[in-house]
């Protein structure tokens, strides 16, 4: 990318993103997803305003970005385009684990290139075989050999795999799961593009496969077997906090979507907005987005301050947002009649992407069995 | 500071999970009721309490395994800090 850690400057005030996704996002998602792919040009603005990765520390070439504001920016992103949050989702969640369980040397390998936004990282969990909800598969193998590891399995719907630089890769080791960086360029490492999805269509999804891939010992990251769950659940949660706040943007956009085509379009000689379920779906996703709003920050504040208690905040932020989402976006369509389902409006996307929404990162239903859970616990106390 | 730890570990266990009973001894996974997003919070708890990070060297499940062997790993990181 053409952007480097030498030009890049700090990061965009809250009032630079909006400009940013009002001007330069905005308006060309229904492109991007068309197009199935996010512009280098628009991979390198990014970089330019400093948001790849803003919460590593300035000595990593961050700007130690706390997370609530994080949440700010992922939202903003998210209101413009899904796609785009994507992609910064999963390289946060490859950069933040870097940063946490990296040794000194991985760090000074990675964190001011993914700071910059020179490498970007994927996420590698999900298998073909298996179900995503089920992070303990185990067709991806690490086996040792005398000079480091030897990595062979396939990885499926990997978000930005198309462009990655470095594939945060969890594997099966004689210890148990284990992670791995592995840069994409190797030797045995094969790229597919996964097209036609139905949302997040620009978010240059890929199956990756491996065979024979030759890793040093150096390529491990974090503490291997058990505490390799750790490291997931740590990189899953603030993947979780991103989607999250992404789908709070998903219930924006949807909003101001509705609001300014109620306000133009008439029914009757009557205007949408004088209609009374018209309001009632308004009243609906205003209410959705303040509760949203609210559970995001909760999270992020608790992240922030280190509190065990962001997890389940934020399994609860990100299943309501993306409930929320999708219920936005479905009304959004329906506010919307014929045209909701044209390009030439945005809400057909947002209502493929505000599904993915209760897809990725924990689906609705495993979020149920969490969160029921908890309520079991407190009730018992 | 062992006795402390000991006592604000068994508090947070058992704060989550009151129906479990367990002595400091006692091997917490073996009883089914840690999954992976607990162990985070365990984590996370620690470092925040305690005021440590834990290294990677020390993050394994010996470490985790009872109310005794996290008020251990708390002691030995506070030495090490002090030191």
């Amino acid at each position: 990318m053409a952007m480097t850690a030498q030009t890049r400057r700090a990061p965009a005030d809250l009032a630079e993103v909006v400009r940013f996704v009002d001007q330069e996002i905005a308006p060309h998602a229904n492109a991007f997803e068309k197009a199935e792919r996010i512009p280098r040009e628009v991979l390198s603005r990014v970089a330019e305003l400093g948001l790849w990765a803003p919460f590593l520390p300035s000595e990593s070439g961050g700007a130690d970005m706390d997370m609530v504001s994080l949440g700010r920016v992922h939202e903003e992103v998210g209101r413009g385009c899904s796609s785009l949050r994507s992609l910064l989702t999963v390289h946060s969640m490859v950069s933040a684990s870097v940063h946490r369980w990296g040794d000194q040397a991985q760090q000074e390998k990675w964190l001011r290139a993914f700071a910059a936004g020179e490498k970007l990282g994927a996420f590698c969990l999900t298998e073909p075989d298996h179900s995503g909800s089920d992070s303990t598969a185990e067709g991806t193998t690490a086996v040792r050999d005398q000079d480091g590891w030897i990595l062979d399995g396939r990885k499926k719907w990997i978000t930005g795999g198309q462009v990655a630089d470095v594939l945060m890769v969890f594997a099966t080791t004689d210890s148990g799961m284990s992670t791995f960086l592995v840069e994409a360029d190797r030797p045995g490492v094969r790229v597919t593009p996964l097209p036609h999805v139905m949302g997040t269509t620009a978010s240059m999804l890929a199956e990756i496969e491996f065979t024979g891939v030759r890793l040093e010992p150096s390529a491990l990251l974090g503490p291997p077997g058990w505490a390799a769950g750790t490291v997931m659940t740590n990189a899953l949660n603030l993947g979780r906090y991103s989607v999250a706040c992404g789908s709070l943007g998903i219930i924006r956009a949807a909003l101001e979507a509705c609001a300014a085509y109620t306000s133009v379009r008439t029914a009757a000689g009557v205007p949408l907005r004088d209609l009374p379920h018209v309001r009632q779906m308004m009243s609906g996703m205003v209410t959705a987005r303040d509760a949203a709003r609210l559970l995001c920050q909760r999270a992020g504040a608790l992240s922030d301050e280190g509190d065990p208690a962001t997890i389940m905040a934020t399994w609860v932020a990100k299943y309501h947002a993306s409930k929320a989402a999708a219920q936005a976006a479905s009304d959004a369509v329906q506010i919307h009649g014929a045209n909701g389902f044209s390009p030439d409006h945005q809400v057909a996307r947002l209502y493929r992407d505000s599904k993915v929404m209760e897809v990725i990162e924990g689906s609705t239903q495993v979020q149920e069995l969490t969160i029921a859970a908890e309520a079991y616990r407190e009730v018992a106390q | 500071m062992s006795n402390d730890a000991r006592t604000e570990i068994r508090s947070f266990i058992t704060t989550k999970f009151p129906d479990v009973t367990f002595s400091d001894e006692e091997d917490i996974f073996a009883l089914g009721f840690v999954n992976s997003l607990f162990a985070m919070e365990l984590v996370m708890f620690i470092e925040k309490a305690f005021g440590t990070r834990i290294p990677n060297e020390e993050l394994h499940l010996g470490n985790f395994r009872s109310v005794e062997l996290m008020a251990d790993l708390v002691r030995r990181q506070s030495a090490a800090t002090v030191g």
